[in-house]
């Protein structure tokens, strides 16, 4: 009896085997690109390219770190912070417009409703690259070119937010608890931002930290837009040390260091705010 | 995605009445204030989409029948001359334009495939219940996603350049040379990077649409007899085909845009031109030529690209969908 069963039990243990297998060997690929990083983080030029990754004897992390605040400057720095408020403020005013402009487009009822968010799903659709020459160009005719504005504007336009926010909004906020708030006497904007928004809360969330990343990633856009270094997120700026690192090989242990500090709050938001996402791709996901 | 719209009661559904009219006046009066409420939410995400979007498609299709003599809006006397579809002309015949598209066709081609084959796949093993570690799996494969585009880029830039890389040492040790960033890798070495970074988001995407599975279709498959292969590939496949399609058609219209990872690369590749890809050739056009026109028409050319694949793979699914039921 026992002989049977580890017969049929072994082509199963070897499924086992190789699922697991195929597993743990796609999350090498994604882990060891990214431990490269933390790891040529801490070398100085010479161990970067002499191939000696893993020995420690030539330990300059903290060397790097001061040579990256010190470069051009301390440039870097500043970037940081532009690509912060870029990132920070656009995305919480971007999920605030986009969900709220999908929640009236769930709740209330008017002309054409159907035809007006068609308009915002084929708006998701529209490539940026499309788009930038007529903004740059709009940009320059108001003026705004070369200045927060010219990038920050652009990046609060969220329309994939509407589309989540109008689901959230059906799954999360009944309509008998708007009724309630209606017969209690609230408008029905109070009603939004007293009753409605506490309850979209984790769509609201999930809203965000899409934005945050979708502006954090923005490169093209700044790029086009801001000529003025002081006015670069961190992306843009890697990119043109990553040039100069071509003629001046001092630029790339502070070019390594800089994308593994740039990475740093994304993981971070990412990891704690799992709860949201998760809950927010499951709503995207199942139509 | 549109059969979504439930048909909501208004808030004063009429109660038999001694006064109608007062009734009526009231409820009158609630939908007017409904429909101020829906204007204020709705009116700062349409003033975008009018200024962000619609203006600027609108300024594209308008540049590409017009050609500006002087380059530089603004200065001096404008004088823009109609063209009508010149600047589609000289686009449409222009070889680096049109190496740019074959190069992402090209690019496309390889990469969707394995993204939506790879991540599907994933999504099913780690649902598979046999996985160990699962949430922290999950959350290693989705790591990448975190790193933005142009980061990405960077680290795989570094592991492909010889003397930093750790990859090229290694096989260099079993003596095989390899290059990279020549003419023949290098649309792999950028679908790489992109696989990379996409691939745990899209396996997330993919497991949330299964997780939404009814476990009784699932036991009742494993009743009829059928093993975890045949459950994953002839039950629970066909059962998140709607996630599939979104994942495919975003895949795509990302993929079209390919611009970020050839464009860093081109600091260290003398493989990649300035007109690799359409964007990139927009980008040229607009920014180092100064041809408004020629980068409006080729902008409204790539527009017409997406919208007319997204709209295709919309179509076919759909109709694969309808024989299916048949």
């Amino acid at each position: 009896m026992s002989a049977t069963g580890s017969t049929l039990l072994r082509p199963r243990l070897l499924g086992r085997t190789t699922v697991n297998a195929v597993v743990l060997i796609s999350v090498l690929y994604t882990l060891l690109p990214a431990l490269w990083l933390v790891l040529a983080a801490s070398k100085d030029r010479d161990a970067l390219f002499g191939s000696d990754l893993l020995s420690l004897s030539d330990f300059s992390f903290a060397q790097n770190l001061r040579d990256l605040f010190a470069m051009d400057g301390g440039q870097y720095g500043r970037w940081y912070l532009n690509s912060l408020l870029y990132a920070v403020l656009g995305a919480g005013v971007g999920a605030l417009v986009s969900v709220a402009c999908g929640y009236a487009f769930d709740k209330y009822r008017f002309r054409h409703k159907e035809k007006l968010f068609g308009l915002v799903l084929a708006a998701v659709m529209v490539p940026q690259t499309v788009l930038a020459l007529p903004l740059y160009l709009m940009a320059s005719q108001a003026g705004l070119v070369n200045t927060f504005w010219a990038v920050f504007i652009p990046v609060l336009f969220n329309p994939f937010g509407v589309y989540l926010g109008r689901i959230f909004s059906q799954g999360y906020v009944p309509d008998e608890v708007l009724e309630a708030a209606r017969i209690d006497g609230a408008g029905e904007l109070t009603a939004y931002v007293r009753v409605a928004l506490r309850m979209l809360g984790p769509g609201l969330v999930t809203v965000f930290l899409f934005q945050l990343t979708a502006i954090w990633n923005n490169f093209f856009l700044p790029m086009v837009m801001l000529s003025d270094q002081d006015l670069y997120p961190v992306s843009l700026g890697l990119y043109q040390w990553n040039s100069s690192a071509t003629v001046s090989p001092e630029y790339y242990p502070v070019v390594i260091m800089g994308s593994l500090l740039a990475v740093l709050p994304l993981v971070l938001a990412f990891i704690l705010l799992q709860r949201f996402w998760r809950g927010g791709l499951t709503a995207g996901a199942v139509k | 995605m549109t059969a979504t719209t439930t048909q909501h009661p208004l808030p004063a559904s009429a109660p038999p009445s001694a006064a109608p009219v007062v009734d009526r006046r009231a409820r009158k009066a609630a939908r007017r204030r409904q429909l101020t409420a829906c204007g204020v939410l709705m009116t700062p995400f349409f003033a975008l989409l009018v200024t962000v979007f619609l203006i600027p498609v609108g300024t594209a299709v308008y540049l590409s029948f017009y050609s500006d003599d002087q380059p530089g809006l603004g200065f001096g006397p404008e004088r823009t001359v109609f063209v009508g579809l010149r600047g589609y002309g000289a686009v449409l015949t222009d070889p680096t334009f049109l190496a740019g598209l074959g190069t992402v066709a090209l690019y496309c081609l390889i990469y969707i495939p394995l993204m939506v084959v790879g991540a599907l796949a994933l999504a099913l093993l780690l649902d598979s219940g046999v996985v160990k570690l699962r949430a922290w799996a999950q959350l290693g494969l989705f790591l990448p996603h975190a790193v933005p585009g142009i980061i990405a880029a960077l680290i795989w830039l570094y592991l492909y350049t010889p003397g930093i890389s750790p990859v090229i040492d290694l096989f260099a040790r079993a003596d095989i040379t390899i290059d990279f960033l020549s003419v023949h890798t290098v649309v792999p070495s950028i679908v790489n990077i992109a696989l990379w970074s996409n691939l745990g988001y899209n396996m997330v995407v993919f497991y949330a649409a299964l997780q939404a599975v009814p476990r009784e279709v699932i036991e009742a498959s494993v009743v009829d007899g059928a093993g975890p292969v045949r459950t994953a590939l002839q039950v629970k496949t066909p059962l998140v085909r709607a996630s599939i399609v979104m994942v495919a058609i975003f895949t795509l219209i990302w993929a079209l845009q390919l611009f970020t990872e050839p464009m860093l690369l081109s600091q260290s590749s003398p493989v990649i031109n300035s007109r690799f890809s359409p964007s990139m050739y927009i980008y040229d056009a607009a920014f180092t030529r100064n041809n408004y026109s020629l980068a409006a028409a080729a902008s409204v050319v790539l527009l017409l690209c997406t919208i007319a694949l997204s709209y295709g793979v919309t179509r076919w699914t759909s109709r694969a969908d309808a024989q299916e039921v048949r």
